[in-house]
């Protein structure tokens, strides 16, 4: 992938505070970083450091308390669909089909097709995310790896050109998990997207990502920005090269001290008045 | 599949039976005087006699257009309102002590001043009904909206959804389930309240023909009236279920 280097998104000395019943909650802390056109950036911290919010304030949910985040240039002002999400939760709609949440997009007015476009697209994501056989089934009847494939599906119809993928593999078996992936790296290399990714996998981080945000425990910040030396396209060899496995020892090292760091912390200290 | 259809009828229809015979029994225990219990086929003589003669089915049939209209208007005026507590907390703030001050009347209190304001015809009725019913319903839709994930609109929001779009795909689907609820519970209120409605003066009707019959000591006559009563509600729940159960295949239920 040849990086036309256009800046995407930008966080600019962000920090965000949310005010609790206990008192204020530093979450995010101080974070800079960019994301150019055509990036791959994967997140990784241990669990309720802040990165589901530091996403959300690129998806437009979130207001950084301080500092700001700007896509394509501007400040974040709220959702749209050229930013693609995919929520930790799902969030399917449960009073829809399989093929009407794969269509829900489609059918805005923000990005409408042709009836037969439609339907095209619907049959290429159910039979791509294995759900061909779901059609027609309500949310209730699938499990939580489907309902994860149809949240993907979902975001992937309408095509967005800038993904933010919170843990979306995560309620996959190993085999599915890394089909999802390759699938990525596919639909990557042929619609040529941004992603940020969060993840939790350090080994999906290095396959996927051009570039591994570490994230320190809560509040986050920038512990270590890592580029992944390996070109595009990918396949699976790469992760029998000794790069690999260097770089996996280094980012869990960082991982494992956050982690202790956020054991050790066990919390009362970070709520200030 | 047919086995199964006839067992669960022969379920539904064991406790009916039961409470015939229960019924018969006590009748006869000989501890209640057997001239204050009607037997069964007593008022079954009785139910026929005043289909043919007194014409019941007039009875029935002002009774449940009163319940239907005050219902019906009650929740299309609840469902606006609900939505607008559920959705805008100041709303809530505002007015929940209110509701809660007129959702605590019994409804049979109002009447006399019913009477005054509006007389004794079947406007006075529909007042009584549709205040019933409103209160009841509007509670349903106040949990029920401020009950919906904002999930789910985020989400739609990601996909490109406008404000309208939101709420004609979203919001109304997640709301349809409370509606319906509202509509149940506002059916059963509105059963309950009716025959003290229809004690303004009111020629027929149900309530009417029960209170009439109590002026006269016509035991048989007031078990026709709440046996009817009884089942048109019933009837009515059960269309109102089918329904729910068609417009709601989607939603998960503990018990199928
Ligand atoms: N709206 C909110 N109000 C108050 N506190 C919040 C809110 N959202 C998140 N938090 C707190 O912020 C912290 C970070 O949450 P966040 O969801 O960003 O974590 P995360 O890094 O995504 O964790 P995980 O890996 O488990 O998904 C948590 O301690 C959480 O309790
Ligand atoms: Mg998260």
């Amino acid at each position: 992938m040849n990086k036309v280097s256009a800046k995407r998104a930008k966080f600019d000395h962000v920090s965000l505070t949310f005010d609790t019943p206990k008192g204020k909650l530093n979450v995010v802390e101080d974070v800079s970083y960019e994301i150019s056109d055509g990036d791959f950036i994967a997140v990784i911290g241990p669990s309720g450091c802040g990165k589901t919010t530091m996403m959300s304030m690129l998806a437009g949910f979130q207001k950084p308390t301080t500092g700001s985040v700007l896509f394509d240039g501007a400040p974040v002002k709220g959702p749209g669909p050229e930013r693609g999400v995919i929520f930790q939760e799902y969030g399917v709609f449960p009073w829809l089909t399989v093929k009407q949440n794969i269509a829900f997009g489609l059918n805005l007015k923000a990005n409408r097709v042709a009836a037969s476009e439609r339907e095209a697209i619907c049959d290429h994501y159910l039979e791509l995310m294995g759900l061909s056989d779901f059609a027609n089934a309500y949310p209730k009847h699938l499990s939580g790896g489907m309902r994860q494939r149809l949240a993907i599906a979902r975001a992937y119809a309408v095509k967005p050109q800038f993904l933010l993928m919170d843990e979306p593999f995560g309620a996959l078996d190993a085999q599915t998990r890394a089909n999802m992936q390759n699938l990525l790296l596919k639909v990557l290399a042929t619609e040529g997207k941004t992603v940020m990714l969060i993840t939790h996998s350090v080994e999906e981080a290095i396959y996927l990502a051009s570039r591994i945000v570490v994230v320190t425990a809560r509040p986050a910040r920038i512990k270590e920005i890592i580029e992944v030396p390996f070109a595009y396209p990918r396949d699976e060899s790469i992760q029998e090269r000794p790069e690999f496995a260097e770089l996996r020892s280094h980012i869990r090292d960082l991982v494992m001290n956050e982690y202790r760091a956020q054991q050790a912390q066990m919390r009362p200290a970070s709520f200030s008045e | 599949m047919n086995g199964s259809v006839a067992r669960r009828f022969l379920l539904g229809l064991a406790p009916w039976v039961g409470a015939v015979l229960l019924w018969y029994a006590v009748r006869w225990s000989g501890f209640v005087n057997e001239s204050l219990i009607p037997a069964p086929h007593q008022v079954a003589s009785k139910f026929v006699e005043l289909l043919l003669r007194e014409n019941l089915l007039l009875d029935i049939y002002a009774s449940t257009r009163r319940v239907f209209f005050g219902v019906i208007l009650g929740i299309t005026a609840a469902v606006p309102v609900g939505f607008l507590l559920g959705w805008y907390r100041p709303a809530r703030t505002l007015a929940d002590p209110m509701i809660n001050f007129f959702r605590a009347l019994p409804p049979i209190a109002l009447i006399p001043l019913v009477i005054v304001y509006f007389g004794v015809d079947e406007v006075a009725k529909l007042v009584i009904l549709f205040y019933a019913s409103f209160f009841s319903g509007v509670i349903v839709m106040y949990e029920g909206v401020s009950q919906i994930t904002p999930l789910y609109i985020r989400v739609s929001k990601t996909l490109g959804a406008s404000e309208f779009e939101i709420f004609r795909k979203v919001i109304i689907p997640l709301t349809v389930p409370h509606i319906l609820t509202a509509l149940r519970v506002a059916l059963g209120v509105a059963w309950a309240t009716l025959v003290a409605s229809e004690l303004i003066a009111a020629q027929r009707g149900l309530g009417a023909m029960i209170q009439n019959a109590s002026t006269y000591f016509l035991l048989d006559v007031i078990y026709v009236g709440i046996i009817c009563i009884g089942c048109i509600a019933l009837i009515m729940d059960l269309i109102l279920r089918k329904i729910s159960a068609r417009l709601l295949v989607w939603q998960e239920r503990a018990v199928a």
